[in-house]
């Protein structure tokens, strides 16, 4: 006879009411173990958690923060949601995200005496095309070499970060600021005031402009995913690329468009950067931030749903904000980042529930055989 | 393990031991009852036919039985004791052990290794001289002969399987589940596995054989029991059964099992002219060798063989799925771009592909998207779709072609093999095609389905659509074609006559063996 154990089988219908359960119990559950941490740790779990809210949602200016926090994470959220959906899995965000920024910081030093709209559009567009070329790399590779995507954008990431240091670092580049202080401590030229994209204030709460192109590019993306022949042929191609072919569909073509896609949203991500918070190509802060692996996380959250990406991106932008300000003496950072790596590993191992269903041995009713009924 | 029991019978109808019996097992899934209060007893050293469709539950309730699914309701009883089978694993030591219709082998282990895998009993250091003296053994009495060093890869389709058994028989399976075994064999080769099942059931094996041929169920079984519906609806001995009777029990009705199609319609000038094509097949060299053929308006073209001799290159090549190295495909007279299936599809080329999961449709989209999965391109404004005109074109197909689901929104993949068919048809066939190419349109499905999909197939013939019917079912082949196209090896081994030739005679053909037929062995 065999012992009694768990068994976990996947749920052959997905239930409406898990969706939004399972989210809500994992955080629970995080908070119930970094509240042991934290006691274990000998800090005040109630306060602590009060803290980390406030500093996140509530406090002056706390929203504004987690908004800035949260700008760039909804691009590369949006980046991983729209590629990972087909099945492509484009890990070079972080590197689409440094050529973004180069393109949009670029064009704004060229047209330097331009109007703000003007200048906008150029970033947009000049980070979105440097962004998309970048991505087009792994795509071109996967669709007409049969490379894996996840590996050659990865390896890409890296070759983006030395280019990022070349034209900062090791060379006079036209990105490099080569005034006299420049010169000696490297850094990238700072754009000119009209490059400083706007900033949208609802009471005490200041929304960059940034923010409000990636809830517009989430909408463009829900509409091209759920309405159109190209979202179609996406789905078809992500689900069954043996069906996609048969029903002779472009898939190689395809590959292409959605990565440069990815690239190009990841992009806009780095001319947000630009545009609304760094106003210099700053190459060692865009490295130290990991906005491209954490938009990964984003996407995987918002199960690739791209309205869900844009909120999944602000409650990790809270998340990030409020552990800035939690740091101290006596709250080293590093425990706020297990604080932030539990609650993550709640919710990402929470999904598991919504996909699979956990069974316990349960005695199976007997029930005496009837006779053959007839017909 | 292959010592003959002490009960061993030979005189096979009066049953032995009871060594399985499930007892009013019920399987609900959503929306659907897969098994309703179904029993089912196999004794020990009988061969036991399962007979039924491919909704009716079957595959349920072998699954229950292999440990893979946990009933609602209802026990399992194996040699005398209850048991709870909540695993594979369970079921294995319980002694039960199935060969699946897809086999679960490693390509590139040999005979030998692939047979002990999975065992725990093997040493951490192999032995192997031993073990393949062990498989020597296995394959010597069960009359099944197979190299034990030869690699899985190099084996044909009906080695593989005898593999497969020998794995199920070494592993100490009392009970062995066979699923369409004859599927993928020649008819020689379905006989000498036959010839081995008597042997299993001679030693006092349980033989479960699940199977939609109807002659089959007759040639080797001791009794049967039909599910429909998922009910078993009767157990019957075979000795006094009939196709006729068990046909009638399976489907509820009388139905003609042997019908051949006749043309109604007249056979008009030629559609699809294949010319000298060759082509690679995926494992290197030329899986298709200069084969020409051609069918004409309102004739059904059948392609015969053993699996594996270039048949699915054959349906991949003409519609475009599968690039040429020469000769060309033409549709009336028209040569098609060569791999490639849209311009396939714009001439009119239409295809039931073999592979109706994965290829036919995308699984995990609704039936609604793979029923527009090639007319997308018309039913849009601009690059938007017209996703309201797409949902009620589904539901018009649902209707007319008696799809069994609860509604055009549901997956694909959630329907029975019978009803994803019926999608594919449906779609193929509102494209108005002039060229069918169907690929095993009826692997897997039940008498019920096969009825419908060969009624389909008349029916585009008598549309004076251009019909190749590729399928390793013969009987299939003989009652539907017009002319028959025997595939050996990738080339064309001969064509022949439905109306006049021999089930031997095609065999023989499928088997590589041409010219006059001498009775050698293949």
């Amino acid at each position: 006879m065999s012992l009694p154990r768990v068994r976990i089988e996947k749920r052959l219908e997905q239930r409406r009411f898990l969706m939004v359960a399972v989210p809500l119990g994992s955080l629970v559950v995080a908070h119930i173990a970094i509240a042991i941490l934290l006691v274990a740790t000998g800090h005040p779990p109630v306060a602590t958690f009060r803290r980390l809210f406030d500093a996140a949602y509530i406090a002056d200016g706390a929203l504004t923060n987690s908004l800035i926090a949260a700008t760039p994470l909804a691009f590369t959220g949006l980046a991983a949601a729209v590629a990972f959906r087909m099945k492509l899995f484009n890990i070079g965000a972080e590197g689409q995200l440094y050529f973004g920024a180069i393109g949009a910081s670029g064009i704004a030093i060229l047209l330097a005496g331009q109007s703000t709209p003007v200048l906008i559009v150029a970033m947009i567009v000049g980070g979105a095309v440097l962004g998309a070329a970048w991505g087009a790399i792994p795509g071109l590779l996967r669709a007409f070499l049969r490379t894996n995507e996840i590996i050659t954008s990865l390896m890409l990431n890296y070759v983006a970060a030395l280019v990022l240091n070349y034209l900062i670092f090791d060379s006079l580049s036209y990105w490099r600021d080569t005034s006299a202080t420049g010169l000696v401590f490297p850094q990238g030229k700072p754009l000119v005031d009209a490059a400083t994209w706007p900033v949208t204030t609802i009471g005490s709460v200041a929304i960059p402009f940034g923010f409000l192109v990636a809830a517009a590019v989430a909408f463009v993306v829900w509409v091209l995913y759920t309405r159109t022949r190209f979202g179609f042929e996406a789905q078809v191609i992500g689900d069954s690329p043996r069906a996609a072919r048969y029903a002779g569909m472009r898939t190689r073509r395809k590959i292409v468009a959605i990565m440069c896609l990815s690239g190009a949203i990841a992009g806009i991500g780095g001319a947000s950067q630009m545009g609304d918070f760094r106003h210099v190509l700053d190459a060692r802060g865009l490295q130290q931030a990991n906005y491209g692996y954490t938009g990964i996380v984003v996407a995987a959250l918002a199960r690739y749903n791209p309205f869900a990406v844009v909120f999944a991106a602000f409650l990790l932008g809270g998340l990030q904000n409020a552990g800035y300000t939690l740091q101290s003496a006596e709250f080293p950072s590093g425990l706020v980042g297990v604080m932030q790596g539990m609650i993550l590993f709640a919710m990402l191992g929470g999904e598991l529930l919504v996909q699979y269903r956990i069974s316990l041995p349960r005695p199976v009713r007997h029930v005496r055989p009837q006779t053959e009924s007839a017909s | 393990m292959s010592s003959p029991e002490p009960h061993a019978s030979p005189a096979p109808p009066a049953p032995g031991v009871i060594a399985v019996a499930m007892r009013g097992i019920t399987k609900r899934f959503p929306g659907v009852l897969a098994n309703d209060d179904v029993s089912f007893e196999v004794a020990s050293g009988e061969v036991h036919a399962l007979l039924g469709e491919n909704g009716a539950g079957k595959t349920t309730l072998m699954n229950i039985l292999t440990g893979l699914y946990r009933p609602e309701e209802g026990e399992i009883e194996v040699g005398g004791k209850v048991v709870e089978l909540a695993s594979p694993r369970d079921a294995i030591t319980a002694g039960i052990g199935m060969v699946h219709q897809h086999f679960r082998l490693v390509d590139t282990l040999s005979v030998s290794e692939n047979v002990v895998l999975g065992s725990r009993t093997e040493p951490f250091l192999l032995n192997r001289a031993s073990r393949t003296r062990e498989v020597e053994l296995i394959s010597e009495a069960l009359h099944m002969p197979v190299d034990p060093d030869a690699k899985i890869w190099q084996l044909s389709v009906g080695e593989q399987q005898r593999v497969e058994i020998m794995k199920a028989v070494r592993s100490g399976s009392q009970v062995l589940i066979l699923d369409e075994p004859t599927a993928v064999l020649t008819p020689q080769e379905a006989r000498q596995l036959f010839r081995t099942i008597r042997v299993m059931a001679a030693e006092g094996h349980s033989v479960i054989v699940i199977t939609h041929k109807l002659h089959e169920v007759l040639e080797v079984s001791d009794r049967v029991t039909v599910l429909r519906g998922g009910r078993s609806i009767a157990t019957v001995d075979t000795a006094g059964a009939t196709t006729e009777s068990l046909a009638a029990l399976m489907v509820g009705r009388d139905i003609d099992v042997a019908r051949r199609r006749e043309s109604t319609s007249a056979i008009g000038g030629v559609v699809l002219d294949v010319e000298g094509i060759t082509a690679a097949g995926d494992r290197g060299g030329n899986a298709l060798k200069s084969v020409s053929l051609s069918v004409r308006a309102g004739e059904v073209l059948g392609i015969a063989g053993v699996a594996g001799n270039g048949q699915r290159e054959l349906a991949e090549a003409v519609t475009g799925m599968r690039d040429l190295s020469a000769g060309s495909v033409s549709v009336a007279g028209k040569p098609l771009k060569t791999g490639d299936p849209r311009a396939a599809i714009t001439a009119g080329i239409a295809h039931v592909p073999e592979d109706r999961m994965h290829t036919g449709v995308a699984p995990s989209l609704s039936i609604a998207s793979n029923i527009a999965l090639k007319s997308y391109r018309t039913e849009a404004v601009g690059p938007f779709l017209r996703l309201g005109l797409i949902r009620k074109r589904a539901q018009e197909m649902i209707e007319r072609y008696d799809v069994k689901t609860p509604g055009p929104g549901t997956a694909a993949r959630s329907l029975s093999g019978g009803n994803l068919q019926k999608v594919v048809l449906a779609r193929e066939f509102s494209g108005e095609p002039r060229v069918l190419v169907a690929a095993a349109p009826t692997r897997g499905l039940d008498v019920g389905a096969i009825e419908t999909v060969h009624g389909y197939l008349r029916e585009a013939a008598d549309r004076q659509v251009a019909v190749l019917l590729i399928s390793e079912d013969l009987d299939e082949v003989m009652m539907l074609s017009d002319r028959i196209v025997v595939m050996y090896e990738g080339a064309v081994a001969g064509e022949v006559d439905p109306r006049t030739a021999t089930v031997e005679e095609i065999g023989l053909l499928m088997a590589g063996v041409t010219g006059e037929p001498t009775g050698s062995e293949p």
